[in-house]
């Protein structure tokens, strides 16, 4: 080589051309390469801009590169800086300002705009689409000032924007043209079951509506449909698709489709120019999805530094949408024809939806609802054009005998293939950090490659190649380690406590051989609750291996203030206490007093020196709103007052909450009681739900209703209160002792089995009368921690109170 | 490292004060400290903020070792450079410790 760099000029500092920049610099030095972008910022992850309106993620989150990054790579980077057209014949591009930079080739990633519908009045203040940093702020802002906003558009992007806005407390209709949902990736059936969702998540929806003017004066004020309805509104999100950003190749010249028209190397017309991205046209189709961005881009790069490389072929692109609590997934032909022959599976009571499409035997596309565990195997085969047989229809449609039998297709995987779409990262590039860095869990991998990071859509493929790389090492150790610290799974550490009589988190990290002496944030309270668990008489509780609310008695609030919440047996209260409660949120100055879900006071905004102060003067015992623990047991009015109740739901509450409050579990606990079947203290979300009858009780179990919804099953009826509190029992004991630390009942009775925990806590009892003596037994070693803390004013000083060194030298 | 060129040595309180592996909140002139006590006995004083785009406090984290874990969003931050650990990163602005006849000193 002759000294002097090639000068590679990358118009766009998206993600197209920033993960181009990446896979260029993993093959060569060659290049000086200069960056422009229009926004203001480094590169940052488009597809979490979703998170960012949200308000789970910052800007600070989503940047992929941050400056330093360019500056090691000795990347010119002109932020804020927008390329106007390429000169070809003095091989320069000019920027607006009519700076010139001249270069030998250059890469066009210029992405794509927002398209806002040309009705009358989309130019007024307070209508935007939704694209870039920029919008999100709009939005944000918006949020604080306006009620009412409308998102015209119910595909992903539209989608996202209004559960973002709603969760920032607007009040959201989706105004879409046609009668389906995302009809770009889904089918009516799985449209309808999409909505009803998320008219459930509070989006209020207005289909088959077609925009004709925006009204209002200078900021909009209201939309005027084609049949002359007008929906109130003052803040409008237009997310009706997106239009290839081609304004610098127009300017110079270059062909241009609806997109930028490149061949399977990415060469547009002009010598030397390439293009990627959502900008480009490849063989007739613009991609509007990261995954087919980062396959050019490393065909791309290839190229562009004469490594040989296989050309591109186009991408079967797959959809799957961010909200939580949604699951929907797509991938390849989703509606049918007459040429597909369809396999479908529709369960209204679970509410899943199940569709594969064949065409000359061969899976060509698939829609998932409610259920997307299959989704990664279904990409993959859909992808390769699997043929179906029948041990594949076995194992995807779950019919027929042998169970739900996985193959693993990761292994006829290409190596660049890419399995992370948000982050780029490849099958090749995963097996080489298990094999050369000896990773062993997809967190890990996720720590050093960053794959499953943003959507975690790619999780399931992700483990599936672990496994494959792995082999029978993966299944016996690997895998079930509780986290990085040990390889060693739950069960396992369990017996080594049990059979070795160990006795502090120390002890055990000692002994089973912790790679981390004194383990982690997620080792040393799961190990602090299995020994307390094993022992409840003798296991010292160690402090310092529990979270700060745990430790603290109180939750912790992000301004580090906390919050108290004192027990309130079955949600009923008394006029005294509800006075005392009132008089010490005066004197301690309260931020907030609020009512919980689950039917108690939240007392918002306690500094922490203060906690032992406010506990004694409300003398109330400690509610637990922090602790894995009994949090709250819900009652309905039931028999007392209600002229529907056939049992005392208010006293069986308020007797199961004294009863099992303050024992340590493997997560939090929620109980509801309801005094008949109307079910009025929502029994079906609960981890122990409770509903009288005229004979009796009925127990469902294993509900939830956060993150992950799960309607509680039916385990048993029983006839007397003595009998429930057993049962009740066993139950918790039953969990305690089997559940993993942090798992939720929901996810244990799936796990476990409905039908083998009814086996154990109902049918054998024998079983039964053991568990209830075990927690009894444990019940008895409980103590209300507010009072001795109280107590213990001096020993515990040293936990709630700071040092205030005056400036003494 | 970010910790700062020579200052002053304060008193911040005998070790018996601080609770091992439990942070403890130490004020001095305007700045908030959280001082750690690892299980070796070494005394850690950092600036009490973590440095997530979203704040919050360090002192309640779980301290293993030289680590510490954030209380608030779980980063890991060695207590010896104020480093956040990967794949998150960042750094805590740490302050010179010294033990004398059981009394701590922090420099600010
Ligand atoms: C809210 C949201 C959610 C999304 N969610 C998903 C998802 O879940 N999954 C998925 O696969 N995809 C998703 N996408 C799409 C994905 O973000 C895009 O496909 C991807 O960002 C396209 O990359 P790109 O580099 O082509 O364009 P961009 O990332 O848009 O980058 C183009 C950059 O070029 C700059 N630029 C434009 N013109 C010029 C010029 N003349 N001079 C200098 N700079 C210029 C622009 O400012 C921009 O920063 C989402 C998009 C949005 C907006
Ligand atoms: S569940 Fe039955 S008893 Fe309880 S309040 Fe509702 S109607 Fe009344
Ligand atoms: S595909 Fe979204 S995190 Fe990997």
């Amino acid at each position: 080589m002759n000294g002097k760099k090639e000068n590679l000029i990358i118009i766009g500092n998206g993600m197209a051309g920033i993960s181009t920049v990446e896979q260029i610099l993993k093959l060569t030095t060659r290049f000086d390469i200069t960056v422009f972008g229009t926004e203001p910022y480094p590169n940052y992850n488009r597809i979490m801009l979703s998170y960012v309106l949200e308000g789970s993620k910052t800007l600070d989150d989503i940047v992929l590169n941050d400056l330093h990054w360019y500056e090691d790579y000795g990347i010119t980077l002109h932020t804020g800086t927008t390329v106007t057209r390429i000169d070809a014949e003095t091989h320069e591009v000019v920027t607006e300002d009519g700076t010139r930079v001249p270069y030998d080739k250059i890469i066009i990633a210029t992405g794509s705009n927002s398209f806002i519908l040309p009705v009358p009045g989309h130019d007024k203040e307070g209508v935007v689409g939704f694209r870039d940093i920029a919008d999100c702020n709009v939005m944000l802002e918006a949020a604080k000032q306006y009620k009412r906003a409308a998102v015209i558009g119910g595909g992903l992007l539209g989608l996202e924007a209004a559960k973002g806005l709603v969760q920032l407390g607007m009040e959201v209709t989706v105004v879409h043209l046609m009668e389906d949902l995302m009809e770009r990736q889904l089918d009516p059936q799985a449209s309808a079951m999409l909505k009803a969702e998320l008219e459930r998540q509070g989006i209020r929806f207005k289909m088959g509506a077609q925009t004709s003017e925006l009204l209002g004066g200078e900021r909009v004020e209201g939309i005027r449909f084609a049949d002359d309805t007008v929906l109130n509104v003052d803040f409008v999100v237009m997310a009706v698709g997106i239009k290839p950003n081609t304004a610098v190749a127009r300017e110079s010249g270059m062909e241009v489709n609806r997109g930028i028209v490149v061949n399977d190397y990415m060469q547009t017309s002009l010598e030397n120019v390439y293009s990627v991205g959502e900008c480009t046209e490849h063989r007739g189709v613009c991609y509007g999805l990261v995954a087919p961005l980062f396959e050019q881009g490393m065909i791309l790069a290839k190229h562009i530094c004469g490594v040989e490389t296989a050309p591109y072929e186009g991408s079967v692109v797959s959809t799957k949408l961010k909200i939580s609590g949604v699951d929907v997934f797509s991938t390849g032909e989703f509606i049918d024809s007459p040429e597909h022959t369809v396999i479908s599976h529709k369960d209204d009571w679970k509410r899943t939806y199940k569709k594969i499409l064949l065409r000359d035997n061969k899976m060509v596309g698939a829609v998932l609802f409610g259920d997307i565990t299959d989704s990664a195997e279904l990409q993959k085969l859909i992808k390769q054009q699997t043929e179906m047989t029948e041990e594949l229809y076995g194992s995807l449609m779950g019919t027929g005998c042998g169970g739900h039998k996985k193959t693993t297709s990761v292994e006829t995987m290409a190596e660049d293939e890419i399995v992370c779409g948000c982050n780029g990262v490849t099958k090749g590039t995963i097996v080489d950090v298990i094999t050369n860095q000896g990773l062993t869990s997809v967190d890990e991998i996720k720590a050093c490659t960053g794959a499953t990071r943003s959507c975690g859509g790619c999780k399931p493929v992700v483990e599936q190649i672990l496994q494959y790389v792995l082999g029978d090492s993966f299944s016996t150790g690997a895998k079930q380690g509780i986290c990085g610290c040990t390889s060693m799974g739950r069960d396992e550490i369990v017996a080594e406590i049990r059979a070795n009589g160990l006795q502090t988190t120390k002890e055990v990290m000692n002994v089973l051989g912790w790679s981390q002496p004194e383990g982690c944030s997620k080792c040393r309270p799961a190990i602090n609750y299995y020994l307390g668990m094993i022992a409840p008489d003798t296991h010292e509780d160690e402090k310092e291996s529990r979270f700060v609310n745990e430790r603290m008695n109180a939750n912790i609030q992000k301004d580090g203030t906390y919050t108290v919440v004192p027990r309130m047996y079955g949600g009923v209260t008394t006029p005294a206490d509800l006075k005392r409660i009132a008089d010490v949120s005066v004197k301690y100055d309260v931020k907030a007093v609020k009512v919980t879900g689950g039917q108690r006071l939240d007392l918002i905004g306690v500094k922490k020196e203060d906690l032992t102060k406010v506990w004694a003067e409300l003398d109330m015992p400690s509610g637990y709103a922090y602790a894995k623990s009994l949090r709250t047991v819900k009652t309905c009015v039931g028999s007392q007052f209600c002229r529907f109740g056939t049992q005392d739901s208010m006293a069986m509450g308020a007797r199961i909450e004294r009863k099992f409050e303050r024992l340590d579990l493997p997560a939090k606990f929620k109980y509801a009681v309801n005094g008949c079947p109307r079910n009025c203290a929502e029994a079906c979300t609960k981890d122990i739900g409770i509903v009288g009858n005229d004979g009796g009780w009925e127990i469902f179990i294993g509900g939830n209703g956060g993150i992950k919804a799960r309607l509680a099953d039916s385990l048993c009826k029983v006839k007397t209160d003595e009998e429930l509190i057993e049962l009740c029992g066993a139950i918790m004991q039953y969990y305690r002792e089997t559940g993993n630390y942090l798992e939720r009942t929901s996810e244990w009775v799936e796990r476990m089995g409905l039908e083998h925990i009814r086996s154990v806590v109902v049918d054998n009892l024998e079983e039964r009368k053991a568990l209830m003596q075990r927690i009894e037994f444990a019940l008895e070693h409980v103590e209300e921690p507010w009072q001795k803390a109280i107590r213990n004013e001096e020993g515990q000083s040293k936990m709630f109170h700071g040092i205030e060194v005056s400036a003494r030298p | 490292m970010t910790t700062k060129q020579s200052g002053t040595y304060f008193p911040a309180g005998v070790v018996e004060e601080f609770l091992p592996r439990i942070g403890r909140v130490v004020e001095i002139k305007d700045h908030q400290l959280a001082v750690f006590r690892a299980s070796d006995g070494t005394i850690f004083a950092a600036d009490n903020h973590t440095p997530h785009p979203k704040g919050g406090p360090l002192a309640e984290g779980i301290v293993s070792g030289h680590y510490l874990y954030d209380p608030l969003y779980d980063w890991k931050i060695d207590l010896t450079t104020g480093l956040v650990q990967a794949p998150d990163n960042g750094q805590v602005q740490m302050y010179p410790v010294k033990v004398e006849n059981g009394q701590v000193w922090i420099e600010i």
